[in-house]
């Protein structure tokens, strides 16, 4: 527990230094998110009824942006050698690191969303529904993002491939996540989709660290 | 302060080795892109030996380093500790090793002393350990601690590197051209980390280009006519 806690922490920090990419991650977040209110004009009914999928959308993308540096800076520094040969079953380690990841992606994201949704007209009573999507979401874009970059990690430039490769396996939790803001728009019950949001995040915790894994270790063959 | 004048230092290397074990390969080959890179190779190390590997570049000096650390498969043959292949038990193998690869593995982001903290956090656990700054101490990078590791020179990211060496106390080395980039000094301070490692019953597998001043270490020619 120990080692792996001492992983999470070691990859918190490197993502908050300078050049660790989390602060951009974030900025990319915001940035884009503003684009849509300045390039679909004004109107409000309009924005509200996109905003959801604008924001998991966006997610989306910034969490694609941050997860190729995910294994490839300690590949190619040598460090994903010594992480295969520590104590530490490889499958904790990229859970381990994966949770680093969102920690430094993912919950912020999730922090900022109720700022982005007043950015986009969605109406406050959404917000705790749009939150908890989030939570249950994001950790999601992590898990399933790690698999392609474990496979990507010894490509220069894997960052496209990586994004072709998850992206589909990201449709489930976008769905959902988007649905469950617009059912409580709605008046709806938000309950089914979050629940199906949580039963993708279940299989994504069980199954994605064996995957990916198995992808370093083909990798430091 | 060297390695050697270190009592503490030196305590935590000769705690490992209790068993008179011994490293050997049979029959070993080895096929990398369609392409054999070697066959019928044998040797042993038994405990307190030394190998050097050498041979033209492409040979498959580091091919054959990762075959030890069990990162590859042998095409053919197996390796065996103790006459038990690693492969038996692969969590026991890591648990003994000691890993310098051509790359250093520091982060430029952390301090000396952080990126030895780190891999100390990760270590396998041992009945005695020792501060960070301890670590430091046989490779001479000590008073560089506190310095950020970005602005470490070639030579000194290697020493914090091969640093590691004492952190994993492992009994089986296993190094790739850890001279690389090492001042005279340097080398003379690994070569003594070797020593004293060898005397305490470890054992010590390296790649090397370089006519390395150790006693009684065998020679293992690959790749040569």
């Amino acid at each position: 527990m120990s080692r792996f806690s001492a992983v999470v922490a070691r990859d918190v920090r490197l993502a908050l230094r300078q050049g660790g990419g989390s602060y951009w991650t974030l900025m990319f977040f915001i940035l884009t998110v503003t684009l849509f209110p300045l390039g679909v004009g004004p109107d409000l009914a309009l924005l509200s009824r996109i905003g959801s999928g604008v924001l998991w959308v966006v997610a989306l993308l910034a969490a694609l942006l941050s997860l190729d540096r995910l294994f490839q800076a300690d590949y190619e520094d040598g460090s994903l050698e010594l992480l295969a040969l520590a104590p530490l079953p490889l499958e904790l380690t990229v859970l381990a690191k994966v949770l680093a990841h969102w920690l430094t992606t993912g919950l912020p994201v999730t922090l900022l969303a109720p700022l982005m949704g007043a950015m986009l007209a969605i109406e406050p009573a959404a917000y705790p529904t749009l939150m908890v999507a989030m939570l249950l979401g994001t950790p999601v874009l992590s898990l399933v993002g790690s698999i392609g970059a474990a496979l990507t990690v010894g490509i220069r430039r894997g960052g496209v491939l990586l994004s072709l490769l998850v992206m589909p396996l990201y449709v489930p939790a976008l769905i959902f996540g988007a649905l469950a803001v617009e059912a409580t728009l709605e008046g709806l019950s938000p309950r089914p989709h979050l629940l199906l949001l949580g039963a993708d995040l279940l299989v994504a915790l069980a199954l994605t660290p064996w995957g990916a894994a198995a992808a370093l270790r083909l990798n430091l063959e | 302060m060297r390695w050697a004048d270190s009592a503490r230092v030196r305590r935590v290397v000769l705690q490992i080795h209790q068993m008179p074990d011994t490293f050997a390969a049979t029959g070993l080959a080895c096929i990398r892109g369609e392409r054999i890179v070697f066959e019928h190779l044998d040797f042993e190390v038994a405990a307190g030996g030394a190998l050097l590997l050498r041979g033209p570049n492409g040979a498959g000096k580091s091919t054959l380093l990762r075959l030890c650390a069990a990162f590859l498969q042998p095409a053919a043959g197996e390796l065996t500790w103790n006459g038990r292949p690693i492969q038996a038990d692969l969590d026991d193998h890591r648990n003994r090793l000691a890993w310098v690869g051509h790359l250093d593995a520091v982060k430029p982001a952390f301090t000396v002393e952080d990126n030895i903290a780190f891999w100390a956090a990760l270590a396998p656990p041992r009945p005695m350990t020792l501060t960070p700054s301890e670590y430091l101490q046989p490779m001479g990078l000590a008073h560089l601690a506190d310095l950020p590791a970005a602005y470490l020179s070639a030579g000194q990211r290697r020493r914090l590197n091969l640093s590691r060496l004492a952190v994993a106390a492992g009994s089986l080395w296993l190094l790739d051209e850890p001279t690389s980039s090492l001042d005279d000094a340097s080398t003379n301070a690994l070569m003594t980390m070797i020593e004293i490692h060898r005397d305490a019953g470890g054992m010590a597998v390296i790649a090397t280009h370089q006519d390395l001043p150790l006693e009684n270490a065998r020679t293992l020619r690959i790749g040569a006519p």
